[in-house]
């Protein structure tokens, strides 16, 4: 291992992630992605969903992320996202909750491409991903 | 003259008041420093985003055929959007006040030009003002304002705005929001958030040396497009954080100022009562030596 990486997880309510990585694994727009120290500059738009990292010691760490892009350079990660999470702080009631919502709101507004099914579809996206990685945790 | 009991009962009445306007004032100071984090927590993100996005504009200038929509100014404006923040809750001095007249005074001129402007109300004060001159309320969003309120807000209301532009419904956005200067002074201002203006160009600093080099996935002109509305969702929850913090602000100085004013008028009616106990008690003297001299005969 060459060296660790500072990874930055920023959101406009707080500060999610800020310390130094060894690996990032985060969900990109074109598929997911790796990054190591040394990495090419490079900027990209994030799908909503998981972003890995193992911290300095090693264990690996989930964190949720959705509406975000991602600047990468040689020695730094910054992601900014809209809505972020660390694992342990996914509320999992709250996202089941949301997903049976924005899925009744589906079903009601079907066909009509208007604002409210694309919100709906976005709530569920984050709903779902967010439920997965809180199970990664218990499987 | 008041009874000496009248005067005491309003006294009581003041040091009441005083209480309550002594309480709001820490409870207001307690919610400003609240606002003042939250916007603290706020900036690492927009700096890091404007950096992003100046960069980004900086390599799609070549082609300005292709400039995104958003970007772009309409020849002819003939509807505005125009949002406007007010707090929910009174009791804060010429605070909702100022925001509204500058509302009215745009809205004023704009109508003289034969430009429609659309309202879209922030914050019950300016929606009950503007409803009881029957103006045209396209949409209204209450509860926000000095309390606890995440990005989604900004991302709807900001939604509803590009999507009304990019429609062509409407040929422009503004918003008025009050921005925080100091703890004594909030200025209402007006802004144009669709579309967009003022991406600041990355500076020529040595930080463009390794910003020239990103590579962008998606290309540049999508990664942009992408953008864009974040832009337009960051300058409204500037706008947001910004019109919190000053109503905590603005409360807490009328909140002091009433507290103060109640000082003053609990002294000069104490003055009162005293007068007139001594004056009381001056006429019974009175009673008494007139009563023992006839006596005396």
């Amino acid at each position: 291992m060459a060296g660790n990486i500072m990874l930055e997880v920023v959101t406009p309510d707080k500060a999610i992630v800020s310390e130094e990585v060894q690996i990032v694994v985060a969900p990109g727009e074109y598929g997911e992605f790796g990054v190591l120290i040394g990495h090419t500059s490079f900027l990209t738009t994030l799908k909503t969903g998981m972003l890995r990292y193992k911290d300095k010691g090693g264990s690996e760490r989930a964190v949720f992320v959705s509406g975000g892009f991602a600047e990468v350079l040689p020695n730094k990660v910054t992601v900014l996202a809209e809505s972020a999470d660390r694992r342990r702080d996914i509320d999992v009631e709250r996202a089941r909750a949301a997903m049976k919502r924005a899925e009744q709101r589906l079903s009601e507004a079907r066909a009509k491409e208007d604002i409210d099914s694309r919100r709906a579809e976005a709530a569920l996206q984050r709903a779902i991903a967010r439920m997965k990685i809180s199970e990664r945790r218990t499987a | 003259m008041a009874t000496l009991k009248d005067i005491q009962l309003k006294i009581v009445g003041v040091k009441k008041t005083q209480k309550i306007t002594k309480a709001m004032n820490m409870v207001a100071a307690s919610k400003l420093r609240g606002a003042q984090e939250k916007a603290e927590a706020f900036r690492p993100y927009a700096n890091k985003f404007a950096e992003v996005l100046g960069s980004l504009s900086d390599r799609i200038d070549a082609d300005e055929e292709h400039a995104p929509p958003l970007l772009v100014p309409r020849a002819e404006v003939k509807t505005i959007d125009l949002l406007l923040m007010t707090s929910d809750r009174g009791l804060c001095g010429g605070f909702n006040t100022n925001l509204i007249i500058k509302a009215e005074k745009f809205m004023k001129e704009k109508a003289e030009q034969g430009v429609d402007v659309r309202l879209i109300c922030m914050g019950r004060k300016g929606r009950d003002y503007f409803r009881r001159k029957k103006y045209n309320i396209q949409s209204e969003h209450i509860g926000i304002v000095g309390g606890k309120f995440g990005f989604n807000v900004a991302v709807n209301a900001g939604q509803e705005l590009i999507d009304a532009f990019l429609n062509g419904e409407t040929d422009e956005a503004r918003v008025i929001f009050s921005e925080f200067v100091s703890m004594s002074r909030q200025v209402p201002t007006l802004s144009q958030i669709v579309p967009i203006v003022g991406v600041e160009k990355a500076e020529q600093a040595q930080e463009a040396e390794y910003i020239a080099e990103h590579i962008c996935e998606p290309p540049a002109e999508e990664l942009m497009a992408e953008m864009l509305p974040k832009q337009v969702y960051v300058q409204i929850f500037r706008g947001l954080l910004e019109t919190s913090t000053s109503e905590h602000a603005a409360r807490m100085a009328a909140m002091d100022n009433a507290t103060t004013n109640c000082g003053e008028m609990i002294t000069s009616l104490s003055l009162i009562y005293n007068k007139a106990r001594q004056a009381a008690i001056t006429a019974d003297l009175m009673d008494i030596v007139g009563g023992a001299e006839a006596l005396k005969g």
